[in-house]
């Protein structure tokens, strides 16, 4: 983390380094705005083929160990693939399903990991039920219940914000057990009494579902192993901080592209409009936050798991990242003018994707709440 | 031949050990942060001393060839050194000017009779240097400099003012950037660029009183002074070439400085150690959940330079905009510093209203005098308004203001 002259250093694995470049290209070639457009459009929950290809690149196993058919590397891999995927809107349900896979990792029953992951390095798509209707961040918060009932458990409850829900081959829901925080997996048969709601959300990309779990019920062997479930919702917790900032850092990287693009060829009063310093300024500024943001990202992929330096770099990187996005896609609505007023400019489909995962696993402000707890309250 | 790694760790302990016994202890008065706000004679006279005892340790300029003065030694034993002077906060090299940008300048372009004249006393802080760039009417805008060096047979004539002169009292030595030509076809070309002495008849160095209430800039008038046509670094006509040259050793842009550093810059460790000892309603500054907002973002983004600087030594995490970081650490840590001793004023309370000089003041009022005189680099080297230009133009190709 530190070199002999106590600078923070970035570890950067070869393999990050050509994940990156392909995952660059892909992204170009397979998410060009105007496919994301089609997404938001499109009837299906998913583009098949799109999800198809990621699978045979094997992204779906990249932090999965190669005995369950993954590729034994670790979330920084799949950081360099998520960030290229952000930077061009794609909505797919990557990083959704490698949250699922870290959680049975952690906390997966031996017989979980062998049925489970494999399943999904071969294209398994796995949804998560953690947020409820009350909205809070903290998910010890839970008011969806499991009650024993032999060797069955009932579920009852409602969970948000549950993306894919559809698609997925298996959820993993959150829920309180006897008065302590669990994990249950559900495949799509033991969902089939569950009511699925489509949500109504502000990031068109994505497909979002509310689940009313009243009178679902699921075998005892479908839940994480107890004593290991409150790490592994920290589990979850981290790393969608990380790859959320992932996904952040490419759509600033992307918005500013947007924004720079108008600046150089829209012209008012006989100027182009990137020339006067009102605009200039301030898009310079979004590239300075999403520098700084990408330089955290970076950081905190490179020491994940790390003991409290981990947790740190994960949550500074979700603050700053949430905030470039935040910044530099607000900006670009504003200065496109008219044009940024309307459904057909794309800075708004930014501004969504800012709004969408500054809504997950907690904004910059609660992030910073969380931090200051941890680094202000120790006495040096 | 680069020293092994085995090699490097005991350079380290034994640079390590030297600077903890050696540093000075308190002088009893406040001391400067960096060479632009060295304003008394005690205060100068005490970085001299110290700059000139860190040479003869052997720390300063170890990788300038030996036949000058210099250590013959390689950069990375001089890069140790340099960072473990920052990290023990000893006081800072003071002839900053000599040693970052006049010095390796001269290595690089200068005369063999340069070399061996100026070289040495640069490293042991015998003759301390100025610089000669910005003019009262041409801040920003470098290329316009109007100062005229009319040349007259083997001299020139130099007739005008040159403005923030740091140690202009102290120096011996001047780098100028003056107008030899009125005729040239551009403002650029009409420029020549020299290495002056300052003790000589036709210049005036007149303090300039700094909002701070202190002094450590000039104005420096030039009235018929008359120097050698060997003054010349460059070609004359090519003084553009060479101040941008310059700037890229001023910017860090380009190695080859004698090392040591310049600045003691605020870190927010010590701002949240204010915050433990600040009172509100009561209780510790820092029980405040606005204050430990503010807090955690200042110490992101100290971080954040840190890891900038990590970052930008990874090709690939900087392919998609080359140059991004390095143009902007400059703007980027300097706002930093502004923003962050303000907040420490703030922190005071009451107490913040108490300025240098009062003996009630906290820590003898630095953090009042640190937070204007941060506002020194976010004007100097190019204002952060200069700096956005910049950026927007040459990274993100946005059309020029």
């Amino acid at each position: 983390m530190w070199d002999a002259d106590q600078r923070p250093v970035i570890k950067f694995s070869d393999e990050q380094e050509q994940l990156l470049g392909v995952a660059t290209n892909f992204a170009r070639d397979k998410f060009p705005l105007d496919r994301a457009r089609k997404r938001i459009a499109a009837s299906e929950d998913l583009d098949r083929s799109v999800w198809e290809e990621m699978v045979s690149l094997g992204w779906l196993g990249i932090a999965i160990p190669e005995e369950f058919g993954g590729s034994g590397l670790g979330l920084a891999e799949v950081v360099t693939v998520v960030e290229p995927l952000g930077r061009h809107l794609a909505g797919t349900p990557l990083v959704s399903t490698t949250l699922v896979a870290q959680a049975i990792l952690v906390a997966g029953t031996p017989a979980q990991k062998g049925v489970w992951l494999p399943k999904i390095c071969q294209g398994a798509i796995a949804a998560l039920a953690l947020v409820e209707p009350h909205g809070d961040w903290n998910l010890k918060h839970l008011t969806v219940q499991a009650r024993p009932e032999g060797d069955r458990l009932v579920l009852s409850g409602i969970k948000t914000f549950v993306t894919d829900a559809l698609s997925a081959e298996l959820v993993l829901v959150s829920v309180a057990l006897a008065n302590a925080q669990a994990l249950v997996l559900l495949d799509k048969a033991a969902l089939g009494a569950a009511v699925i709601e489509r949500e109504v959300v502000i990031d068109e990309t994505r497909r979002s579902y509310r689940i009313k779990f009243d009178g679902v019920s699921v075998a005892t062997t479908n839940l994480l192993q107890p004593s290991l479930s409150a790490a592994a919702l920290k589990q979850i917790d981290e790393a969608a901080c990380l790859l959320l900032s992932a996904e952040m850092c490419g759509g600033a990287s992307g918005v500013i592209d947007t924004v720079v693009d108008y600046l150089k060829t829209r012209k008012q009063f006989g100027r182009l409009i990137g020339s006067y310093q009102a605009l200039k300024h301030p898009v310079v500024d979004a590239l300075l936050m999403l520098d700084a943001a990408r330089s955290h990202l970076y950081y905190a992929a490179g020491i994940f798991g790390d003991p409290i330096e981990g947790e740190l770099a994960v949550r500074m990187a979700k603050a700053l990242a949430g905030d470039a996005l935040t910044f530099a896609s607000d900006r670009a609505i504003q200065f496109h003018g008219g044009f940024g007023f309307t459904y057909d400019c794309d800075a708004q489909l930014y501004r969504r994707r800012a709004i969408w995962c500054e809504a997950q696993h907690g904004d910059a402000a609660h992030q910073r709440r969380k931090l200051a707890d941890m680094m202000l309250d120790l006495q040096t | 031949m680069s020293p092994d790694k085995q090699d490097l760790d005991a350079f380290r302990r034994e640079v390590r050990a030297w600077f903890e016994k050696n540093r000075p202890a308190d002088p009893g008065f406040l001391l400067p942060q960096s060479f632009m706000e060295v304003g008394t004679d005690e205060q100068f006279y005490f970085l001299r001393d110290w700059q000139r005892k860190v040479y003869d340790a052997g720390y300063l300029g170890m990788a300038w060839p030996k036949e000058y003065g210099g250590g013959g030694k390689s950069q990375t034993l001089q890069d140790i050194a340099t960072r473990e002077m920052v990290r023990q906060k000893v006081p800072f090299m003071t002839n900053t000017i000599g040693l970052n940008w006049a010095g390796p300048l001269i290595l690089n372009m200068g005369s063999e009779d340069q070399k061996n004249a100026y070289i040495k006393g640069i490293l042991n802080a015998e003759d301390i240097w100025c610089q000669g760039f910005s003019e009262p009417d041409n801040g920003s805008d470098l290329g316009n400099a109007q100062l005229r060096a009319e040349p007259d047979g083997k001299e020139f004539v130099l007739n005008g003012s040159k403005i923030w002169t740091s140690l202009g009292k102290h120096a011996k030595y001047m780098i100028l950037l003056a107008r030899t030509n009125l005729a040239a076809t551009n403002k650029y070309e009409g420029l020549s660029f020299f290495l002056i002495p300052m003790k000589i008849a036709g210049i005036d160095v007149v303090p300039i009183r700094k909002l701070t209430g202190e002094f450590g800039f000039n104005q420096t008038f030039f009235a018929d002074a008359r120097i050698s046509e060997s003054c010349l670094i460059g070609q004359e006509g090519g003084g553009w070439q060479v101040a941008m040259a310059t700037l890229a050793f001023e910017r860090g842009a380009v190695g080859g400085q004698a090392g040591g550093h310049s600045m003691m810059s605020k870190e927010v460790s010590e701002v949240v150690r204010l915050a433990r000892a600040a009172q509100r309603n009561g209780h510790p500054a820092i029980e405040d959940p606005v204050i430990r907002d503010r807090l955690v973002q200042l110490i992101m983004e100290e971080r954040s330079l840190a890891l900038n600087s990590a970052r930008a030594r990874i090709k690939p995490l900087v392919a998609e905009r080359p140059g991004s970081i390095d143009m902007s650490s400059k703007l980027a840590g300097s706002e930093y510093q502004r923003r962050l001793n303000q907040f420490a004023l703030s922190l005071q309370g009451a107490n913040a209203a108490y300025y240098v000089g009062d003996k009630n003041a906290y820590e003898r009022g630095q953090w009042q005098r640190s937070y204007f005189n941060s506002f020194s680099a976010t004007i100097g080297g190019g204002t952060s308004e200069i700096q956005h230009n910049i950026i927007g133009e040459r990274v993100l190709g946005l059309p020029k203001s």
